[in-house]
């Protein structure tokens, strides 16, 4: 019962499926295609519309096109501020917790120590703590770190970065112990014995071996950093706004551009988007090799 | 497992002069190699304690604290007041309790329904894909948008949907279908319950289509060549083979699911803004609201801790439920 082209993520009897079945995938996944789409085609064509289009009835096809709304984004709120901002403390958050995830997960996968099961048990249990019950007493702590030693967290993007880095390093943690314990040990212990130390080894050779899996949480904490809005809301003053807090500045003016806000939201997921479509291959294994263990 | 036999041909690190010999790694010091592991935690572990312990310890304390915004300065410097914060948080007579467990309640109910949908349909749609078909790559790309979207953008575009007299939902029901009579408030009202779940199932469920899909790469092909030459149908196949093995990613999925719903404060917040509506209270706004609108950081804290023991109590249960079950469907 050789079945040699049936590729991998596939593994159902080569037996064809009766018509019930595929009649039924069909609708099934002709109707969740349509309720996936709705919202993108929204966001789209009502950024592609003038603004009578979105004030009145709302209309499947717009009267006209335009592209105004992508050169008004800018002006009604400080887009471009937000963006920046956003893009230093998703990058900066990002690259910090790839390395300090790298660190620790190579620590767990590659050493016996005390303390590593309450370690991991530990990092991961917090994943689950409301954000709400850690909001006001991180908030106070930046601040009272604040006025006795002068470092600015609160209302800062160093704060804002601290804060987003924790929150994708437990999952980051997780992930990459499961990428680095399917990286055979013989090829680390062969560096050392060639005289590389421990980092070096780390770096030479379990780092480049395990790519997609660091690829993946890259994706990963700079999705989280991107997408976050309880803390950006409270951590964040005018002049370190992020877009979470930022794009919701367009519904508070008088008017309500609603074809502004359609192309500000698309513009500002693009970043996001475009790098998991791309990388999605990654961050699907990575999620993966984590899932399953 | 000790020898290097096993190193593949072309990796460098691998010298020509070391076939199958007995060179011994390099020994580094008894206290650097006992300390590196802790050397190398050290970063995370700092950083955890700051962002999570620290303050979770704090949030313990605070909720014993009677902390108005006079005390935001010194915040140590507030009084204690035992358990009042609690006795305010749970007197449902008075006015605080009762929006609480009301609060408590929706939220309830919406994580009930918004986990189960989710992993319905990425159940659902995890299973039809199984199998390859013209555009399976596609679908399985385009699915995975909800989840890549920043959670505002996408929760704004379903705001603008939901609009009363702009948004495309009244339009459809009502000038299109003639569903409706009139047309009503979604983001208002009690309708707003129902737009708050459409809005999160939209978003939650392209996850659990992910964890399942890689669920099922892991179920061997024989079980299910076997199942065929026994006769059974597709469908059979999926209810007494593809069900089955999924329990243990399952296990996960929905408790992972069940605590992100519980804790969802993005979807509320973006889609209401500042006050959701009644129907729609979900807890972590509602807690949000209760110490931001007030300045009275001790209640505030003292219903994230009830929240936190509430959470901790449901996953032992479950962890404890779902692994006996497991046991016994084994032995």
């Amino acid at each position: 019962m050789a079945s040699p082209t049936v590729p991998r993520g596939a593994p159902r009897s080569p037996m064809a499926s009766p018509r019930s079945f595929i009649w039924s995938r069909r609708i099934f996944l002709t109707l969740l295609t349509g309720f996936v789409l709705l919202p993108v085609y929204v966001m789209i064509s009502s950024s592609l519309k003038p603004l009578e289009d979105v004030s009145g009835k709302f209309r499947w096809m717009p009267s006209g096109l335009t592209i105004q709304p992508y050169f008004d984004i800018w002006k009604t709120v400080p887009l471009a501020k937000y963006f920046w901002n956003s893009l230093i403390v998703a990058g900066a958050a990002t690259v910090c917790s790839v390395v300090i995830a790298v660190f620790a997960a190579y620590a767990v996968s590659r050493y016996q120590f005390r303390g590593k099961r309450v370690f991991t048990v530990t990092v991961l249990s917090t994943q689950m703590f409301p954000g709400i019950l850690f909001l006001l007493p991180l908030f106070l702590i930046y601040v009272n770190i604040g006025q006795s030693t002068g470092i600015a967290l609160f209302g800062s993007r160093g704060g804002l970065i601290l804060t987003y880095l924790t929150f994708s390093l437990p999952f980051s943690i997780w992930m990459l112990i499961g990428y680095f314990e399917s990286v055979p040990r013989d090829l680390d212990e062969a560096a050392m014995v060639d005289g590389c130390g421990p980092l070096k080894a780390l770096f030479r050779v379990v780092v480049p071996a395990a790519i997609p899996g660091i690829v993946a949480v890259a994706v990963y904490a700079f999705m989280t950093a991107w997408g976050e809005v309880l803390f950006a809301s409270v951590l964040t003053t005018d002049a370190t706004r992020t877009l979470a807090v930022g794009l919701q500045n367009y519904s508070t003016q008088n008017d309500v551009y609603w074809n502004q806000i359609m192309a500000a939201s698309l513009v500002v997921s693009i970043p996001v988007v475009a790098g998991f479509l791309l990388l999605q291959r990654y961050l699907v294994a990575g999620l993966t090799a984590g899932a399953v263990k | 497992m000790t020898t290097l036999v096993n190193s593949p041909k072309g990796d460098p690190a691998v010298r020509e002069d070391t076939p199958g010999a007995t060179r011994r790694p390099r020994r580094p010091g008894r206290i650097r190699r006992l300390g590196l592991p802790y050397l190398l935690l050290l970063p995370a572990l700092l950083l955890e304690i700051l962002v999570h312990l620290l303050p979770i310890a704090i949030g313990f304390v605070m909720a014993f604290k009677e902390l108005t915004q006079n005390f935001l300065r010194d915040w140590s410097a507030a009084p204690w007041t035992g358990l009042g914060n609690f006795d305010v948080a749970v007197d449902f007579n008075e006015p605080v309790g009762k929006a609480l467990l009301h609060s408590f309640w929706i939220t309830c109910v919406f994580t009930l329904m918004s986990v189960g949908l989710c992993w319905l349909l990425g159940t659902a749609a995890a299973v039809f894909m199984q199998e390859t078909f013209t555009g399976r790559g596609f679908l399985r790309t385009l699915f995975l948008v909800p989840y890549a979207l920043p959670v505002y953008a996408a929760v704004i575009t379903w705001a603008f949907m939901f609009q009363r007299d702009n948004g495309l939902v009244n339009h459809v029901l009502h000038d299109q279908l003639g569903l409706a009579d009139g047309h009503p408030f979604w983001l208002i009202g009690d309708n707003s319950f129902f737009a708050l779940l459409t809005v999160s199932v939209w978003k939650g469920w392209p996850f659990a289509f992910l964890i399942v899909m890689a669920g099922l790469q892991n179920i061997p092909k024989e079980l299910y060549e076997a199942a065929a030459m026994d006769g059974a149908g597709i469908w059979q196949q999926i209810r007494r083979i593809t069900l089955p093995s999924l329990r243990p990613v399952n296990q996960v999925l929905v408790l992972v699911l069940f605590l992100w719903t519980f804790n969802d404060f993005n979807t509320p917040f973006v889609l209401f803004g500042r006050a959701a509506p009644e129907a729609a209270d979900l807890i972590s706004v509602h807690i949000y609201q209760s110490s931001f609108a007030t300045w009275n950081f001790g209640t505030g804290a003292a219903m994230s801790v009830l929240l936190l023991l509430f959470l901790l109590l449901v996953t032992g249960i479950y962890l404890v439920l779902t692994s006996r079950g497991r046991k016994a469907s084994r032995g």
